[in-house]
């Protein structure tokens, strides 16, 4: 199974005199959903990006089953905040783009892509044109696409930030039961605090200037769903509602600490 | 207006006045006709009542009549057909050639900071040039023979291509690219899978501009070195004030400008369904 290694990570825009992330040290390993939460500017979406391969650390080294990751690369599928999807392709051969990429037969890929759609709960929707789909199914479409490329691990960037209310508390559950049956380490970034205590198995919150881990928690509420509790029992659970509020606690008393706080 | 007239029909339906039809406002495309109707109008009007000479006005029926007598019997040891399709055949060749080359080119502009450094200034440098003004070093380069006809057209469509394929390449969002790049997409596939799908509606805009700057460029060369195409029919009918062939030339080398519009606009819509979805 897949275990991803950052040792020490810190990162800097070229120019800039503050890094964006300092000194970050997180592993993530089979069974576990690790959420980052923070503000903006907190750089969430750069810790992905290092991860993801886009962008390389200025110190630190981040490794994947002990090989140092340089570059992206199929074995990490990315789902990212703004679907990204092809929009001259359509949801059947988004969803295969990777195999395609990968030299696999026509026949072969698009097998593969139809069970990825049935995971997503989207079969039958593989002739539609993107721009076709609701906000949510474009996000499932890009979900089935990370899949069928069949990653060691899942990298998703804010996925249901763009999406209402009712679609985002559908999204979560779905990828609640596509993690538990795919098995596949995740992880997610958000500034959901609800999202965030909802489907962490492991929850880091980064606080800004430069970006930082000031809070790690292990939570067991997503397992608690997978294992069949209900998403409303789930969040109306005290325990649930204390550990959301002691969250947003210490996101106001970083906030108000910041500016007394000289950058590290 | 529907917000004024809900309350009115709901107080009373009996009495729901049928005050302004919407059927009744004239369509964008019928205020066109209308126009083109009249303008036809007044054209037969001032000829049939003499008050033009039909050495600067010929009617239209006398315009309709060349048009017969040219499709069938020529000017100029030609049939209008033969003009017409040297000229689409000088035209088809020249785009075939810039699409090919220019094409690769603005890839490589929009993509390598090398290639946008040697290419960029150098298109830009003879872009702004009206093709008439290069067209005597052509002449005296390569002759006055088809090459150099072609050679000025091609030159002339080549520029908006190139920077439109450019532009295109320009704005691909980055996001789509990483999208690619996270699914384990080579340079090649990313150009392939990526990049050319995206910039296809920009590539698509610029073949239509083009288009449009060759085929002037095309009838004002035929105007200065030809035997035959439908700038030197119009060019050697004024030398000997054959009126209702210059008119009809200009009308045909309007409606070819027009189908060729027409169709590239048709051609975008088919090929980039996409353009201008929120997707």
């Amino acid at each position: 199974m897949a275990l991803l290694q950052l040792e020490r990570i810190s990162a800097q825009y070229p120019g800039a005199t503050t890094p964006v992330l300092a000194d970050i040290s997180l592993t993530l390993g089979p069974r576990q959903l690790l959420v980052a939460l923070g503000p903006s500017g907190s750089g969430k979406t750069s810790l992905l990006n290092l991860i993801a391969g886009f962008v390389s650390p200025s110190a630190g080294r981040i490794t994947l089953d002990g090989v140092p990751i340089s570059g992206p690369g199929a074995e990490r599928g990315v789902v990212f905040q703004d679907d990204a999807l092809l929009p001259w392709q359509d949801v059947l051969a988004n969803v295969a783009f990777g195999l395609e990429l990968a030299g696999v037969p026509r026949q072969q890929r698009e097998q593969r892509a139809q069970e990825m759609l049935a995971l997503v709960d989207l079969a039958g929707f593989g002739n539609r044109r993107i721009w076709q789909l609701s906000g949510g199914q474009k996000q499932r479409v890009g979900l089935a696409r990370a899949l069928a490329a069949d990653p060691r691990l899942l990298l998703m960037d804010e996925p249901f930030g763009a999406l209402d209310a009712f679609t985002r508390e559908q999204m979560q559950e779905l990828l609640l039961q596509v993690w538990r049956r795919t098995e596949k380490p995740v992880f997610l970034i958000t500034h959901d605090i609800e999202e965030a205590v909802f489907l962490a198995t492991d929850l880091v919150l980064l606080a800004p200037n430069p970006g930082q881990i000031v809070e790690r928690l292990q939570l067991d509420f997503g397992q608690r769903y997978a294992t069949g509790e209900s998403a409303r029992s789930i969040k109306s659970d005290p325990l649930f509602i204390e550990t959301r509020e002691y969250i947003l606690a210490q996101v106001f008393s970083q906030r108000s600490a910041a500016p007394r706080q000289e950058p590290a | 207006m529907s917000s004024l007239q809900i309350p009115a029909a709901l107080k009373d339906p009996a009495a729901s006045i049928p005050a302004p039809v919407p059927g009744r406002r004239l369509s964008t495309r019928w205020i066109s006709t209308l126009t083109l109707v009249t303008l036809l109008s007044i054209w037969w009007a001032v000829t049939a009542g003499g008050w033009i000479e039909p050495l600067f006005l010929p009617a239209p029926a006398a315009v309709l009549e060349k048009g017969w007598l040219l499709a069938t019997q020529g000017y100029m040891e030609s049939t209008l057909w033969q003009h017409l399709s040297a000229s689409l055949g000088r035209i088809g060749l020249a785009l075939g050639a810039a699409i090919l080359t220019a094409i690769p080119v603005g890839i490589a502009i929009g993509h390598n900071r090398i290639a946008r450094g040697i290419l960029d200034p150098l298109i830009e440098f003879y872009r702004p040039i009206p093709p008439l003004a290069y067209l005597p070093l052509i002449v005296i380069w390569c002759g006055i023979g088809e090459l150099s006809k072609v050679l000025l057209i091609y030159l002339a469509i080549f520029a908006p291509i190139a920077i439109a394929t450019a532009t295109g390449v320009r704005t691909v969002d980055p996001a789509k690219l990483r999208a690619a790049q996270s699914l384990g997409a080579t340079r090649a596939q990313l150009i392939r899978h990526v990049i050319l799908p995206s910039a296809l509606p920009e590539i698509l805009t610029g073949v239509r501009i083009g288009l449009g700057v060759g085929w002037s460029t095309l009838v004002a060369a035929e105007l200065i070195a030809a035997t035959s195409g439908l700038g030197f029919m119009v060019q050697s009918a004024a030398q000997f004030l054959v009126t209702d062939v210059v008119v009809l030339g200009i009308l045909v080398i309007a409606l070819i400008a027009f189908a060729l519009e027409m169709s590239l606009r048709a051609l975008q819509r088919k090929l980039v369904p996409w353009h201008g979805q929120s997707h």
